[in-house]
C-alpha cells in the first residue's frame, strides 16, 4: 500500500476566459505523486507544466478540478497554509536579507525557537556547501550559490511537497549538471516528495523517479525515463523524448512473433507486446538514429542512399534517402574505426529489432 | 466575459478571501473608506446641485446660462485654461528639447529651474507677479509703466509658470526616449536639420505633446491660488464658486459651478488617458538615449539657449523678488530691509505653521501606507471589487480640488460624518487627494520586484500581513520614502481643496498666506511663502539624508511627477 501524497484530478485551467484571448492552459490533467518520489512534468513552452505546479502551490486557482495534498483538497487553502515550498526559476530571493534571514525566514514564521533556527540554518546550508556564508548578502553570491539558497530556504521547513520551477534554468550548462545531481541527491536523503518543473529532456531523465510529458495543456505519459523513451505513447512523447525518425508503413498482419509490416517494398517484423494493429491499418514506425546498424548494399531490412553527412568527431550522423523517398537520419558511433561513407553511395540498413516501435498516425 | 463564467470566477475569489481574513478585512476596510471619502462627497456635490433641498429641479443648470455673471466664468476658465495650455506647453518643450536633444550647458541647473515650482506653493509665482509688475511692482516703478497685471495677462503668465513643469517633464520623457538614430537616418537621406525636426523629432513627440497640453488644461482649469490673487475682475470658475461657498452661502449654486467644472476636467482626463497616452510611438528599446547626441549647430543652439536663459532669468527673478520683499518694511513704499515680517510670521503664523506641520506630518504617513496597500493589493491580488478599488482610488486624479473641498462640507456637516472643522477634515483631503499620485507611483515601483519573492514567502507560509510587511515594504522602501517627500511637499503647499475645510480652529500656513495677500500686506505674504519653503526644502534634505544613510541609494524624490 503505497501513500499519494500529491493528486490532481481532472484539472481545467483556462486564461482570460470568456474573452477572445482565451487560452486552455492546463486541459483535464489528472497525476499522482507517492510519497517520497520526484516526479518531473516535461514538456515544451507552453505545455501547462508551470501553471499545473503554481495551481498546487496555490498561486492560481483551477477553473475546475480539484488538488490533493494527503488526500485533503486543497482548492480553496491560501499559499501560505499549503505544506508546499518551491524553488523559483529567478530563485526569488528576499535581495533586503542576508543568507542566514533567506533560510531562517520559513521557521520565523512557524515561530521556531532562535537557538533551533541558527543550528537548521548552519546544517542545511552545510549539506550544499554554503557553510560560513551566513552573513553574506544574496547579491554578492554566484548565481550557482543563489539557486543553493534558495533550495535551502525551501527544504528547511521540511515540506510536504517540494516544487521545482526550471530551478536550473539560469545556471551555465557546467553548473547545471552539478546542481541537478546534488538536488536528486538531497531529495533522496530528505526523502521529501518532489515535483520538478523542466522542459530539459536530460535534466529531466536523469533526475526524476517518473517524468510525466505533457503537451497543449494533456498528460501525454507518464513513465520512467526508460519508459517514456523506448516505449513512448505516441508520436509526440517520441518526437519530444531524443531524436526520431516516423516512417509510413502498411501492417501486414500479426502472428506470434509481432506484427508484420511493409516499409515500400520491404517487410519485417515489429517485437510489441501489447500492440493493436490490424491488417491495412498504416501506422508509423519510429526508427531511433541510434538503433539501426550500417551494412553492405543489398544487405539488411532497407537500402538507402546517403544524402548528407554531419560529422561531429564521437558520432556521424548521415541523412539517407529511402527509395520510397523519406527521410531517415542515422548515428553512428565511433566513426574512426568503420570509416565515412561517402554521398550518394547506397548502403544496407539493420534496424534493431527491440527498439522499434509502432505508433498511430495523429494529424 | 460570459455571465456564468464571471459568476464562477467571483465564488472563487470570494471563496480564497474568506479564506485569509486579514486580505478579506482590508479589502472591506478600504472598499468602505473609498466610498465615504471619495465616492460620498462627490454625489453630494451631484445631489445639492439637482436636487437642492430634496426636491429635483435643475433651477441652477437653467440659471447658469442665463446670468452671464454664472457662465462668464466658464468661458474666462476655458480661455484661461487654453492660452495656458499652449504657453506652458511652448516653454516646457522648449527646456525639454534644449536639455534632452541639444549639448547645450548647464543643463542640471536649467533642469532644477524647470522644477522649481513643484516644491513651492504653485501661487507663490502670482505673489512675485504683483511684486514686479502690480501697481508698486519693481518693474513697472522703474519703466514707469502705466498697465494692469491683474486680470488675463496676469492670468496666463502666472499659470504658465506654475505649471509648465509638469508639460515638461512628460515632455522630457519622450523627448529622451526618441531614438537619434531615427533622426539620424533622416539627416542621413539629406534631409535638413529643420525638416528633420518637423517631420520626424516632432510628429514623433506629438503624443507626449497632446497629453502635455491636457493636462496643464486641467491643472489650469482647477488652479485657484494663483486666479484668487491675480484674476481681478476676470473672474474664473474656481474663484466663482469659492465666492458662492464663502460670499454667498450658496450651496446649490456652488454645486452646480462645481459640475461644470467637473465635466470638463473629466472629459479630457478621459481623452488623455485612454485616447492620447495609447498613441505613443515610443517604444522602450533599453538603449540608452542620448548616445550618438552630435554638437549642435550654433543657429540652432542659439536660440533655444537664448530662450532658456531669458525664461530661467524670469523664473529666478520671481523667487528672487519674493524674497527681497520679504524682507521689507512695506513693499512698494517703504523698502528699507527689516526681519519685522518673518518676525510677524513666527508670531502671528507660529499656530498655523504647528497646525500645518501637524496635519502634513500626520496625513503624509498614512496616505502614504494606504496608497501602497492599495497598490499592492491592485497589483498583486485577485478579488472581487479590484477593479472598482483602483477606479475610484484613481478618481481623485481627475477631480478638481475645489469640486472636492465642496464635496467635503457638502458631506460632512451633518452626521453620519460630521467633521467639519476638525483637523480631521484637512487631513482626510490631504490623504485623499494625494492617493493617485501615491498608488500611480507605488504601482511603479512594484511592477520592479519579482513576484516569486513574494510568492516565496506566501509559500514558506507567511501570511498576507507578514509578507507585506517584512518582504514588500522593505523592497520598496526607498522610493515610497521619496514618495512620502513628495506628498509631504504637496500637503505643505496646497490650497484649492482644503480652503473649504479649514476652521478657526484648524488654519494652514497657504491659506495665511492668500489673507495676508487678500490684506495687501505683500511683505508678510512673501515671508509666509519662504517659510514654506524653507520647511518644504528642509524636509526634502532630511528625507535624502535618511535614505542615503539607511540604503545607501539614490534618492530622487523629483524625477517623478
Amino acid at each position: 500500500m503505497t501513500d499519494i501524497v500529491v493528486r490532481f484530478e481532472d484539472i481545467v485551467k483556462i486564461f482570460g476566459e470568456g474573452s477572445r484571448r482565451e487560452v486552455r492552459a492546463v486541459d483535464r490533467f489528472s497525476l499522482s505523486v507517492e510519497g517520497g518520489q520526484l516526479i518531473t512534468l516535461l514538456g515544451p513552452s507552453g505545455c501547462g507544466k508551470t501553471t499545473s505546479l503554481r495551481i498546487l502551490a496555490g498561486f492560481e486557482n483551477a477553473t475546475s478540478g480539484n488538488v490533493y495534498i494527503d488526500e485533503r483538497c486543497v482548492n480553496d487553502i491560501p499559499p501560505q497554509s499549503r505544506d508546499t515550498a518551491m524553488v523559483f526559476q529567478s530563485y526569488g530571493l528576499f535581495p533586503h536579507m542576508t543568507v542566514f534571514e533567506n533560510v531562517a525566514y520559513g521557521l520565523k514564521v512557524k515561530h521556531t525557537p532562535k537557538a533551533q533556527i541558527r543550528t537548521r540554518v548552519a546544517e542545511v546550508l552545510g549539506l550544499v556547501g554554503l557553510g560560513g556564508l551566513e552573513k553574506r548578502s544574496v547579491g554578492q553570491l554566484s548565481g550557482g550559490q543563489q539557486q543553493r539558497v534558495a533550495l535551502c530556504r525551501a527544504i528547511i521547513t521540511e515540506p510536504k511537497v517540494l516544487l521545482f520551477d526550471e530551478p536550473l534554468s539560469n545556471l551555465d550548462a557546467k553548473l547545471r549538471k552539478g546542481t541537478r545531481e546534488q538536488i536528486r541527491q538531497l531529495q533522496q536523503e530528505l526523502g521529501i516528495t518532489s515535483l520538478y518543473v523542466t522542459h530539459d529532456q536530460a535534466e529531466a531523465m536523469s533526475i526524476s523517479d517518473q517524468i510525466a510529458v505533457m503537451n497543449d495543456g494533456r498528460l501525454q505519459q507518464l513513465g520512467t525515463a526508460e519508459q517514456i523513451y523506448a516505449r513512448p505513447a505516441n508520436r509526440f512523447v517520441a518526437g519530444f523524448i531524443g531524436d526520431a525518425n516516423f516512417l509510413p508503413v502498411r501492417v501486414l498482419g500479426v502472428d506470434g512473433a509481432g506484427t508484420r509490416v511493409a516499409c515500400g517494398a520491404a517487410e519485417m517484423t515489429v517485437e510489441q507486446p501489447g500492440a493493436r494493429f490490424a491488417p491495412g491499418d498504416e501506422p508509423l514506425l519510429l526508427v531511433r538514429p541510434e538503433a539501426v546498424d550500417l551494412v553492405a548494399d543489398g544487405q539488411g531490412d532497407l537500402t538507402a542512399e546517403v544524402l548528407f553527412s554531419h560529422y561531429t568527431g564521437s558520432v556521424v550522423l548521415y541523412a539517407l534517402s529511402l527509395p520510397t523517398g523519406e527521410r531517415l537520419e542515422v548515428q553512428v558511433a565511433n566513426p574512426q574505426e568503420r570509416g565515412l561513407l561517402a554521398l550518394h553511395t547506397s548502403v544496407g540498413l539493420r534496424l534493431h529489432r527491440r527498439s522499434l516501435r509502432l505508433l498511430e498516425k495523429e494529424d | 466575459m460570459r455571465f456564468d463564467v464571471y459568476q464562477r470566477e467571483v465564488r472563487g475569489e470570494m471563496r480564497r478571501l474568506v479564506r485569509d481574513p486579514v486580505l478579506l478585512g482590508l479589502v472591506a476596510v478600504i472598499l468602505l473608506l473609498l466610498l465615504a471619502f471619495i465616492v460620498f462627497p462627490l454625489a453630494k456635490v451631484i445631489q445639492h446641485s439637482i436636487w437642492p433641498k430634496g426636491v429635483f429641479s435643475p433651477k441652477y443648470f437653467v440659471q447658469f446660462f442665463q446670468r452671464s455673471y454664472y457662465w462668464r466664468p466658464l468661458l474666462n476658465s476655458m480661455v484661461v485654461g487654453s492660452l495656458v495650455a499652449l504657453c506652458g506647453t511652448a516653454v516646457a518643450f522648449l527646456f525639454a528639447y534644449g536639455i534632452t536633444r541639444t549639448d547645450i550647458p548647464f543643463k542640471r541647473a536649467f533642469r532644477l529651474i524647470a522644477i522649481m515650482p513643484i516644491v513651492s506653493p504653485p501661487f507663490l509665482i502670482a505673489l512675485a507677479a504683483i511684486l514686479l509688475l502690480g501697481n508698486h511692482g519693481v518693474i513697472t516703478d522703474a519703466l514707469r509703466l502705466d498697465w494692469d497685471i491683474y486680470g488675463l495677462p496676469g492670468l496666463v503668465l502666472t499659470e504658465t509658470l506654475a505649471y509648465f513643469p509638469i508639460a515638461f517633464m512628460i515632455l522630457e520623457g519622450v523627448l529622451s526616449k526618441i531614438d537619434p538614430s531615427i533622426e539620424e537616418a533622416a539627416l542621413d537621406m539629406g534631409a535638413s536639420k529643420l525638416r528633420t525636426f518637423l517631420t520626424v523629432t516632432l510628429p514623433l513627440a506629438i503624443p507626449g505633446v497632446a497629453s502635455a497640453m491636457l493636462l496643464v488644461f486641467i491643472r489650469s482649469l482647477e488652479d485657484f491660488g494663483n486666479p484668487v490673487v491675480i484674476q481681478g475682475n476676470y473672474q474664473v470658475l474656481t474663484v466663482a464658486a469659492y465666492h458662492a461657498v464663502t460670499g454667498m452661502y450658496n450651496m446649490p449654486l456652488a454645486a452646480t459651478l462645481a459640475i461644470f467644472m467637473l465635466v470638463p476636467t473629466l472629459m479630457i482626463f478621459v481623452v488623455q488617458k485612454y485616447y492620447v497616452a495609447r498613441r505613443s510611438y515610443i517604444t522602450v528599446t533599453g538603449k540608452p538615449s542620448g548616445i550618438g547626441l552630435k554638437s549642435t549647430e550654433r543657429r540652432v543652439k542659439i536660440p533655444i539657449l537664448a530662450g532658456m536663459v531669458v525664461l530661467s532669468v524670469g523664473i529666478l527673478l520671481m523667487y528672487g523678488v519674493v524674497l527681497f520683499g520679504s524682507f521689507t518694511k512695506l513693499w512698494g513704499v517703504d523698502n528699507t530691509l527689516t526681519l519685522k515680517n518673518y518676525l510677524y510670521v513666527f508670531k502671528v503664523g507660529g499656530q498655523y505653521i504647528a497646525d500645518t506641520l501637524e496635519i502634513a506630518l500626520i496625513a503624509t504617513p498614512v496616505g502614504g501606507i494606504l496608497s501602497m496597500l492599495i497598490a499592492y493589493l491592485v497589483v498583486r491580488k485577485r478579488f472581487v471589487g479590484r477593479g472598482a478599488m483602483e477606479f475610484v482610488s484613481m478618481l481623485n486624479f481627475a477631480v478638481p480640488g475645489v469640486v472636492v473641498g465642496i464635496g467635503y462640507i457638502l458631506a460632512f456637516n451633518t452626521p453620519p460624518i460630521q467633521i467639519t472643522g476638525t483637523a480631521l477634515i484637512i487631513i482626510l483631503v490631504f490623504v485623499f487627494r494625494r492617493m493617485p499620485v501615491g498608488i500611480r507611483d507605488g504601482i511603479a515601483q512594484l511592477q520592479q520586484i519579482d513576484p516569486a519573492i513574494e510568492e516565496a514567502s506566501s509559500s514558506l507560509g507567511a501570511g498576507f500581513f507578514r509578507t507585506f510587511t517584512r518582504v514588500t515594504l522593505p523592497l520598496v522602501a526607498p522610493a515610497f520614502l521619496s514618495g512620502l517627500v513628495y506628498m509631504f511637499v504637496r500637503c505643505m503647499t496646497a490650497i484649492s481643496a482644503v480652503v473649504f475645510v479649514v476652521s478657526a480652529g484648524w488654519q494652514l500656513l497657504t491659506v495665511a498666506l492668500l489673507y495676508e495677500v487678500d490684506q495687501a500686506n505683500l511683505a508678510a505674504a512673501a515671508a509666509y511663502g519662504y517659510v514654506i519653503i524653507g520647511i518644504v526644502l528642509t524636509a526634502i534634505i532630511l528625507m535624502r539624508f535618511v535614505v542615503e544613510r539607511l540604503f545607501n541609494r539614490g534618492f530622487a524624490p523629483l524625477s517623478r511627477q
